[in-house]
């Protein structure tokens, strides 16, 4: 398993170069232009990344976090989630830049390798911008009775935080 | 405009939370602290950032969200019954799932627009069970390799920022598995 991991990423990126070769396109080219594109990205999040963990800054130094974590420790616990990871969760299907500041604040405040930390990363690679992505749906197709579609998708949220913290909890432990 | 309640209420909070606490002191700090991380985090962020978007170009460019599409495409069918004889549907979700995958979201996106409003062409105004289906499908995100989380990660210190992949697709795949059995759920009792 571990061999796997280890190789999982040198051969991500030696099989795709090999594979879109042989496919005649120039690999080159494109890992300069997607490049480019994650630097656009990057320059895209970055104001949005300062506004939010500056906000996510205080709220940590007034105790409000803290504070909320207290009260919702009882629920989360019986549920096997970290309190401290409320904030990720109340965010992460209104704004996608949000959760990622809320999340990177979370994974350097307890560390990338604690168990907070970790279940932030992957509640946050595991789950989507839920209202964001009905809206431009919804939008794109006219739709004005949107019937169970947001109960049904808040579900399958739901369901990535819970089992975020199921599986970081059986994988690493903790 | 949510995000403007969420800042104001935030700041706002913060605010009262820190006199009420006693925290005060510690506040303005915190502030200009957070501001000036959030810039050393996306410089950290940048590098793998980049590489994973150059990998993905190559990914996009060879043809590879075409070959996964063609593999989608018998389950999807079982997804979407009402459209699995209309061959420009299928093919539209089946590259829209498949960019999902891959991390192509800038791809993604317009696919999957696409299939919506090919789809409302048959219930104008009322979302069917299918266009549901798709908008629980794209909700819940479905992505190899997370990359933005992985810099994140690595910008954090960490030495192995992908040791959390087959984590995030257990999860990944319960999540989905749980919104479609809610979205076939729902479609049997849902009433209007």
């Amino acid at each position: 398993m571990k061999l796997v991991l280890d190789l999982l990423v040198p051969g991500i990126i030696a099989g795709v170069s090999v594979y879109g070769m042989a496919k005649k396109v120039d690999v080159y080219d494109a890992l300069l232009q997607g490049a480019a594109k994650g630097l656009e990205i990057l320059w895209r999040i970055l104001p949005a990344l300062v506004t939010l963990l500056t906000v996510v800054a205080m709220l940590r130094a007034s105790g409000a976090l803290e504070l909320a974590a207290q009260a919702l420790a009882p629920v989360m616990d019986f549920l096997g989630i970290p309190p401290e990871t409320v904030g990720l969760m109340l965010v992460r299907p209104v704004s996608g830049s949000a959760a990622l500041g809320v999340g990177s604040e979370l994974i350097t405040t307890y560390g990338p390798d604690s168990t907070i930390g970790r279940t932030a990363a992957v509640m946050l690679g595991s789950t989507e911008t839920t209202f964001y992505t009905i809206a431009v749906y919804f939008g794109a197709a006219g739709i004005k009775k949107t019937r169970y579609a947001v109960p049904a998708a808040l579900c399958a949220d739901l369901a990535g935080f819970f089992f975020a913290a199921v599986t970081v909890h059986l994988l690493f432990g903790g | 405009m949510a995000m403007t309640v969420i800042w104001t209420g935030m700041t706002a909070l913060s605010l009262l939370c820190a006199l009420a606490l006693g925290n005060a002191g510690g506040l303005a700090s915190a502030a200009l602290d957070g501001a000036a991380q959030a810039i050393q985090l996306g410089i950290s962020m940048a590098g793998v950032l980049c590489l994973w978007m150059g990998i993905m170009e190559v990914m996009d460019r060879a043809g590879l969200a075409t070959k996964l599409a063609a593999l989608l495409r018998p389950v999807l069918r079982r997804l979407f019954p009402d459209f699995s004889n209309d061959r420009g549907v299928m093919d539209t979700i089946a590259s829209n799932v498949s960019a999902n995958l891959l991390g192509l979201g800038n791809a993604a996106t317009p696919l999957g627009m696409e299939a919506a409003r090919r789809m409302a062409r048959r219930t104008p105004g009322v979302a069917g069970d299918s266009l549901c289906m798709l908008v629980v499908c794209n909700t819940a995100s479905i992505q190899l390799i997370p990359t933005t989380v992985a810099a994140v990660r690595m910008a954090a210190g960490c030495e192995t920022p992908f040791d959390i992949l087959p984590a995030v697709w257990i999860t990944s795949a319960l999540s989905v598995v749980t919104g479609i059995a809610a979205a076939k759920l729902l479609s049997k009792v849902w009433r209007d």
